[in-house]
């Protein structure tokens, strides 16, 4: 029997990340009617990963799950194209805080007895690198952030981490969160025909009541504005007026 | 009024500077107390550090075996105990923040906030999303601890000069076993300044080629006496390591000069740099998107110009 029975990996619906997003002109959010919608890259990773771990014969089984509207089916379809085994659908119209996202995992975690979770260390989206941290705090379990490598051996993990600082290598029990960082792998192209099989795979909807989640909201937005914009600058055409231009700044 | 608690990061001898920014950004706001809290094997160096920063209060050093390499799941349990009588409890948001802090929030039962680059009193934040695209003011209810992580490149960091008294305290919170560090490898430095606190930054990007080719990067940082940093695309490539990306999943920089060099300016490393005082960049491409943000621009051949320039200062 393989080491881990069912890896769980969320994906979150986000913004394509070639598309470059602005701020409404009436300050009420970003404008994203219309713009591409994908998996969140690191998720991409994640799954990337979660796939490979199965291949090497260390897991039996991957779950992805997303949570939000009906139209984040697309992005666990794309999912279970890649080759994910089933996918679950918490639906909800709300916007949730990481820390409810992280209790309503910990929720899936439960019910699906998943014994790894490997999951983006942020969404391209809000940029809050929290929900892992949270996810693995909740639940009393290791976690292994912004991981670059990750390898099996007995119930432990070694992960290498992308920190400040360079590379750390740690060693967490199982079951554990890994959160993944973006050279970890480089994630597969879905072909045709695994698109085709992936709409007979199992796609389950699910609530927030049915998993006994009740979100909450502890931030109040106030305001979103686009960022302060530098002055355009000048061009120098040699070596030498650059030279002129940082003694003229005072930087050399 | 508020009290501030701040986790203190650093590597068992030093403390980092990521500190002392925390201690900056707490100090916009009115409060009663900024102590730091020093969790290490042996925390007398770090505290007597911490302790030294205006506007501190006061140092809580919690010497434990178990806190001799910082992880998360060891550190959480006891910060979350440390914060009962804090309205806020502050790390960086470096590497290590980004690790702990919402594991803390999470313990103590409620949210966080990353990235604060700007504070308009002690319950109002802005932070930026969107890869720093749109900027967020938020307001943090008054009954729960705010929980956040400091965006380093938006404060310079507190100057020694207090002298706050060091308290310490034994560790009553259970520390788990699960999580075991093993090593720390570190590839670059080679004795120049670090990337995070340099006032000068170097960058060479996807554009200068090769590892052996970024050889004349180290020697303009060194003309300049500078930190080097890279593209997401020049680490990927394998020219430098990890702990040399400047963007937004890299290190957040703001150094007085910044010349990027071969970089062709995704919005991702743009992110990492916008802070910086003066950016010159240097690139073969005309229409390379670092052009818009760049306050000093030379369409060049880097091989030809980069050592040019070196020679330049070096006269």
């Amino acid at each position: 029997m393989a080491l881990i029975k069912t890896i769980l990996v969320p994906l979150k619906r986000v913004v394509d990340a070639n598309v470059r997003v602005r701020v409404k002109p009436d300050g009420s959010g970003m404008a994203l009617e219309g713009v591409k919608m994908s998996i969140n890259p690191f998720d991409e990773i994640a799954l990337e990963e979660a796939l490979r771990i199965r291949e090497r014969g260390e897991a039996e089984e991957i779950v992805v799950a997303s949570i939000g509207g009906q139209v984040c089916t697309q992005q666990l379809r794309g999912g279970l194209a890649m080759g994910a085994d089933r996918a679950i659908l918490v639906e909800t119209g709300q916007d949730l805080e990481p820390l409810t996202v992280a209790r309503t995992l910990l929720a899936l975690v439960q019910r699906e007895e998943s014994q790894l979770v490997i999951m983006g260390k942020q969404a391209i989206d809000g940029d809050n690198n929290q929900t892992g941290q949270m996810l693995a705090a909740l639940w009393g379990r290791p976690q292994a952030t912004f991981a670059s490598h990750l390898r099996f051996k007995g119930s432990a993990a070694t992960a290498m981490r992308e920190v400040d600082a360079g590379l750390e290598v740690i060693e967490v029990d199982l079951p554990a969160v890994v959160t993944t960082d973006l050279r970890l792998n480089e994630p597969r192209y879905t072909k045709l025909p695994d698109i085709l099989k992936a709409k007979k795979k199992p796609l389950e909807t699910v609530t927030l009541s049915d998993l006994d989640v009740e979100p909450e909201t502890q931030f109040r937005v106030l305001g979103i504005e686009p960022p302060a914009q530098r002055p355009r600058g000048v061009r120098v055409s040699s070596v030498e007026e650059l030279v002129q231009a940082l003694r003229e700044k005072e930087l050399i | 009024m508020a009290r501030v608690l701040i986790v203190a990061e650093h590597d068992g001898r030093t403390l980092n500077a990521s500190t002392a920014k925390c201690v900056s950004c707490a100090r916009t706001f009115e409060t009663s107390a900024i102590d730091i809290a020093v969790l290490a094997g042996d925390g007398a160096a770090v505290a007597a550090q911490a302790a030294a920063l205006a506007g501190v209060t006061g140092v809580i050093q919690v010497d434990h075996p178990a806190n001799e390499s910082a992880l998360a799941a060891v550190a959480a349990p006891q910060i979350s105990e440390l914060a009962g009588g804090y309205t806020h409890v502050f790390g960086p948001s470096t590497t290590f923040g980004k690790d702990l802090m919402p594991r803390v929030a999470a313990l103590l039962g409620v949210g966080q906030l990353s990235d604060i680059m700007s504070a308009e009193g002690a319950w109002r934040f802005r932070r930026p999303f969107y890869a720093g695209n749109a900027i967020l003011t938020v307001e943090a209810p008054q009954d729960r601890p705010v929980v956040a992580t400091v965006r380093t490149a938006s404060y310079q960091a507190a100057e020694p000069m207090g002298d706050a008294p060091i308290s310490e305290r034994a560790v009553d919170a259970e520390l788990p076993s699960h999580t075991r560090f093993v090593e720390i490898r570190s590839d670059s430095g080679g004795g120049r300044p670090d990337l995070q606190t340099a006032s000068r930054v170097v960058s060479g990007g996807r554009g200068v080629g090769s590892k052996e080719n970024f050889a004349i990067i180290y020697r303009l940082a060194d003309a300049l006496g500078a930190a080097v940093g890279a593209s997401r695309a020049a680490v990927d490539s394998g020219f430098v390591g990890n702990d040399m990306q400047v963007g937004q999943t890299g290190k957040i920089i703001a150094p007085q000069l910044y010349i990027a060099v071969g970089i062709s300016g995704a919005i991702q490393h743009l992110t990492g740099i916008k802070d910086a005082g003066v950016i010159v960049a240097i690139n073969t491409d005309a229409e390379a998107p670092l052009f818009e943000v760049a306050d000093i621009g030379l369409v060049a051949d880097l091989f030809t110009a980069v050592p040019e320039l070196t020679e330049a200062l070096g006269s």
